[in-house]
């Protein structure tokens, strides 16, 4: 069965992919739908992840400390853009591109070159490895594993006190003021939170690609809306805990759609381009229906 | 309760879209009296009631609630003060939530979110007996968005929220105004038998002489940014609309023909 085994060649290696990326999504999907904030802070915190995991492996340092301190520098991106939209009132979208911008400069200086290696050293993945797991197995546990307790724990959060707060800042910040709520904590919580996990996602790519890249982050945003699209277009709108996992399954989806793509021919360098004109037609598509029923209005005998 | 002195609230100040809304406004609000406000569009209603809520930062003048002097606090720690519903039934309500979600979110008004569980079953089965006595069918609701509500029912939902923790002052801007005139007669009766259960401190914006002049202790009628009639107890319930006008006349050196508060 040469076809079977194809496929699952394909498939295995793409949902391993799909599993690290997904953690980056979550985080994505609490700025971009809980908060309603097009943070581009993204595309800087996954490489500082991945710059600070490695940083730390190289010097010697435990894997699980250099994924911890990532997760910790993730959350100070996300407080400094939280500070520059909230206290200093730059549009959220500038806020963004600003700290994505100064990140670059950060991570060269964490990195020392614009690439490190930690080929054959020891990541978390390693003790799977031991196990006799292959590579793309001990990928898709230890990345199930982790988005699987994230989303439990996210699960939990947003329906704390807190979290209830935090979702209905996106929602209509001007209600949750009124209610005693300031709402410039919950959008610099929401932030951190999403870039800790950005962040923390990159460095689990960075260990499983053993090594961490300045330009690592180029597109990140784009991957993650797109896989945020395919997961609502494939499993839809619904409770809480099933929007989530729906969230990295979009995210597995999406690498399994570039595979196939790419098995089918598609030249790598085009990658980035049709990543985003699926993102730009997914997004448009409910202002472009309504535009067409309302100049169907305009005539009614069509 | 609440205190004003020499309130000024200017716009835009130094641009040439400059505007004061309000001219050392001074009022005094006691504990318990239920304040009906009037006024033509644009006499400063909404703008003074913002000015107390903390929403626009004020130009001169001092706002004290119990006794504390409120000026330097934001908008959202003087929501512990106060209950608030907006003429936009949107405003007040987080529309992709659940109806039990937002009361929740206003049961903790003024005090801080903890990783506590956001809404106890204890809760949920208080804000059942609330809902089903607002008679709207909401109680069998609870688990739906609040955005799925009608304009008078999310302003009713709105308004338990005002009251759930008790405030020191309600704030009600007009907001009967984007209601059918049934719905509205519905949703301010609610509010006049929350205000007299509670003895809540209330200041309510009308367009409506009649509502202004059958609810409440006393009617405040504003004009160019000031108060400019002020009416209490048995004056006020003495009070028809002919008076009014005639107090308007008197009072701004103005004939009342085309403004909106002859609508009522
Ligand atoms: N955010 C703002 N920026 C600039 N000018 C404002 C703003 N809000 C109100 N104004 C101006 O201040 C004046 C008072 O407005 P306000 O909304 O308080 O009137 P109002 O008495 O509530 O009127 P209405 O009955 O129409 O609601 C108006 O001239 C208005 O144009
Ligand atoms: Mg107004």
């Amino acid at each position: 069965m040469p076809f079977i085994q194809s496929a699952v060649s394909l498939a295995v290696p793409a949902i391993a992919l799909g599993l690290l990326w997904s953690v980056m999504v979550i985080g994505i999907y609490i700025t971009y739908r809980i908060l309603d904030i097009a943070d581009l802070t993204v595309e800087g915190s996954i490489t500082l992840g991945a710059a600070a995991c490695t940083a730390v492996i190289r010097a010697g340092g435990s894997p699980a400390v250099g994924t911890i301190l990532a997760f910790i520098c993730g959350l100070a991106a996300g407080l400094i853009t939280g500070t520059l939209h909230t206290k200093l009132r730059i549009p959220a979208l500038l806020s963004g591109i600003l700290t994505m911008i100064a990140l670059w400069s950060v991570n060269l200086h964490v990195m020392g070159t614009a690439n490190i290696s930690i080929l054959r050293m020891k990541t978390l993945f390693t003790p799977l490895a031991n196990l006799g797991l292959s590579k793309y197995a001990s990928w898709i546990i230890m990345g199930g594993g982790l988005a699987l307790i994230i989303i439990t724990a996210l699960y939990w959060f947003f329906g704390t006190e807190l979290g209830s707060a935090i979702r209905a800042t996106g929602n209509n910040p001007n209600m949750v003021r009124a209610q005693g709520v300031h709402t410039d904590t919950m959008i610099i919580v929401g932030l951190m939170l999403s870039n800790g996990l950005v962040s923390l996602s990159g460095a689990l790519i960075g260990q499983s690609q053993s090594f961490a890249d300045i330009q690592m982050g180029m597109g990140s945003i784009v991957i993650g809306l797109a896989s945020l699209i395919v997961g609502e277009v494939l499993f839809g709108k619904r409770h809480f805990y099933v929007r989530l996992v729906s969230v990295v399954l979009g995210a597995v989806v999406y690498r399994i759609i570039i595979a196939v793509v790419m098995e089918l021919g598609m030249n790598p360098n085009d990658l980035k381009l049709f990543t985003a004109i699926t993102v730009a037609a997914a997004l448009s598509t409910p202002h472009l229906t309504a535009a067409l029923r309302g100049s169907h209005k305009l005539k009614p005998n069509s | 309760m609440l205190t004003i002195a020499n309130l000024t609230k200017i716009f835009n100040r130094g641009t040439p879209n400059e505007k004061t809304a309000l001219t050392g406004v001074e009022l005094s609000v006691g504990r318990g009296d239920f304040v009906t406000m009037i006024g033509g569009n644009g006499a400063g209603k909404s703008t003074l009631l913002n000015c107390v809520a903390g929403v626009y930062p004020i130009d001169a003048g001092e706002i004290s609630i119990d006794g504390v002097s409120v000026n330097r606090w934001s908008e959202y720690r003087r929501a512990r003060f106060l209950g608030r519903v907006f003429q936009d039934p949107m405003m007040g309500t987080a529309a992709d939530m659940t109806i039990e979600e937002n009361l929740a979110l206003a049961n903790r008004r003024g005090k801080r979110r903890t990783l506590r569980w956001g809404i106890t079953s204890g809760e949920r089965a208080r804000y059942c007996k609330m809902l089903a006595a607002l008679d709207l069918g909401l109680e069998s609701r609870v688990t739906s968005k609040a955005g799925l509500l009608s304009g008078g029912q999310r302003q009713a939902l709105t308004l338990v929220m005002a009251i759930l923790q008790t405030p020191k002052l309600l704030l009600l801007d007009e907001h009967t105004a984007a209601l059918d005139p049934k719905t509205a007669e519905k949703v301010l009766a609610l509010t006049d038998e929350f205000i007299q259960t509670d003895n809540l401190t209330t200041m309510m914006v009308t367009h409506n002489m009649r509502h202004a002049l059958t609810y409440g202790n006393r009617l405040l009628m504003m004009y160019e940014g000031r108060v400019i009639v002020d009416v209490k107890g048995e004056d006020k319930r003495r009070l028809k609309v002919d008076d009014l006008l005639g107090l308007f006349e008197r009072a701004s050196g103005q004939r009342l023909e085309n403004d909106r508060m002859l609508l009522s």
